[in-house]
């Protein structure tokens, strides 16, 4: 496998009130893969997604992106290579119209001109929204707003997206369209998730984190099957929905 | 009308406020020219003009106030009780408020708010003024459904707003919501720098060309009759 590139290393951290959150946490993404984030409410797992791009700076443990160090030095690098999704589009979109929205990012990395016009539109096309191009944030649905919002993290080049809870309040049909345009992009994906099926249909690989520490690291299918393992950690399948063992398991 | 780049507009608009402000009240004649000006570019943007007449409510309370002007100001010296001079201030104000309301009127009937504040950046307004409006655009519909979802909630659950005895929990509901859009400010924060915001919001893209003809156009005409009516008084 090539070199990770998202790379953490004996991880800890705890807030400024002394609540702590992670214990050293390993956890790594390597290039193409896409990775599911599990685990109950407050068990870290935006504690650590904070990490990955710097907005809490590392306390104690190490991590890298593509091999460069998170530090003060390199964030501006760091934030461009790691595009964070948040969990409410409202919070991400905040220019007046989401040409505009998508244009912040690669503004800030000091593009302009052609350049600028030809990554958004990129961007745009991707997710599928060029048509909302002009519109405000607020007349667009909440589906429309969660792709604006990827978009406006894809017209920085990323090298790994991260959603944070993307499924949360979309409708089953926005959600199933949502989950195959991820897929599409082909890009590294870390997805914070409860949503235990979309994890499943979308990511090869899970993680499973509780009360501030990985507890497991493997198959999404394999680790779902493991009721026991699911059990103790408060991840529930939805009802009727039932995994048969292991590797080839079956729904 | 609708179509005129937003800084056109405002320049416009804010040439022919000025104009109106300057014109000496005892210039009827000019007045009504200033009305004709602003009704026909009414008419040109084809805004209703009963839109146009409801919207120029919100100068009702503002005019009730001016009307006691004759009655209130200088020693009266008229029948009664009214003074000439009062009524002269009640007059001015009046119909500079009613035009001067009615140009801001045209400009907001044809313009998208996130268009003006686009105007703004592109008339060189600083841009932390800017993206301060910016904001306040974007997220008033955002907070405008907080306050709708938590006055929901409040009724569901038996509050009956009565005059007086209902304050209190719509303090607390108002404090409720300052701290919910504090939280968001500081979620928006974040998002902004994940990707690369260090202080600065970057220009607004997109090409400056913009036929500068009907601001002119407006200008000059407003202008000339403010002139007119300064010079034959």
């Amino acid at each position: 496998m090539t070199a990770p590139i998202i790379d953490v290393r004996g991880l800890s951290f705890a807030y400024p009130d002394g609540t702590p959150a992670l214990f050293d946490v390993d956890f790594h993404v390597h290039q193409g893969e896409r990775v599911a984030l599990l685990g109950p409410n407050g068990a870290g797992k935006t504690s650590l997604v904070l990490h990955l791009n710097g907005i809490h700076s590392t306390q104690q443990g190490a991590i890298e992106v593509s091999g460069l160090p998170v530090v003060d030095e390199n964030l501006m690098e760091i934030r461009r290579r790691v595009g964070l999704v948040f969990q409410d589009p409202d919070d991400q979109l905040f220019m007046p119209t989401v040409r505009r929205d998508v244009a912040f990012g690669p503004q800030n990395l000091g593009l302009d001109g052609d350049e600028l016009e030809r990554r958004v539109s990129a961007a745009l096309e991707a997710v599928d929204i060029t048509d909302l191009a002009d519109r405000p944030p607020h007349h667009t649905s909440l589906g429309q707003r969660r792709r604006a919002a990827i978009a406006g993290v894809l017209a920085m080049d990323p090298e790994i997206l991260v959603l944070d809870e993307p499924t949360s309040n979309l409708d089953p049909a926005t959600r199933r369209e949502l989950a195959s345009l991820v897929v599409r992009l082909g890009i590294t994906l870390l997805v914070v998730t409860h949503d235990l099926p979309f994890a499943l249909e979308v990511c090869e690989r899970a993680v499973v984190l509780d009360r501030g520490r990985v507890v497991a690291d493997g198959p999404t299918r394999v680790l779902l099957a493991d009721r026991e393992l699911m059990r103790r950690h408060r991840l529930e399948l939805p009802y009727g929905m039932v995994l048969e063992g292991g590797e080839g398991g079956r729904v | 009308m609708h179509r005129l780049a937003p800084q056109v507009k405002i320049v416009a608009t804010f040439g022919f406020v000025v104009a109106v402000v300057v014109t000496p009240r005892e210039a009827m004649w000019a007045f009504a020219l200033h009305a004709v000006l602003v009704v026909a570019t009414l008419a040109a943007a084809r805004i209703p003009f009963g839109f146009a007449a409801r919207r120029l409510l919100v100068l009702a309370p503002f005019l009730i106030a001016v009307a006691t002007l004759p009655l209130l100001g200088p020693p009266p010296d008229l029948a009664w009780g009214l003074s000439r001079s009062g009524l002269w201030s009640a007059w001015n104000i009046t119909a500079k408020a009613l035009l001067g309301t009615l140009a801001s009127i045209c400009l907001a009937a044809t313009t998208e708010a996130p268009d003006l504040v686009t105007g703004l950046e592109r008339l060189r307004v600083p841009r932390v003024v800017t993206a301060i409006m910016g904001f306040t655009v974007r997220y008033l519909d955002v907070v405008v459904d907080d306050v709708a979802r938590m006055n929901v909630a409040m009724r569901s659950r038996g509050y009956r707003p009565r005059w007086l005895g209902g304050v209190g929990p719509f303090a607390r509901s108002v404090g409720g919501l300052f701290v919910r859009s504090f939280e968001r400010g500081e979620r928006v924060y974040l998002a902004m720098v994940s990707r690369g915001y260090a202080g600065q919001m970057p220009a607004t893209p997109g090409a400056i060309t913009a036929s500068w003809l009907p601001a002119v156009v407006v200008i000059l005409t407003a202008w000339c009759v403010a002139a007119g009516a300064l010079v034959l008084r």
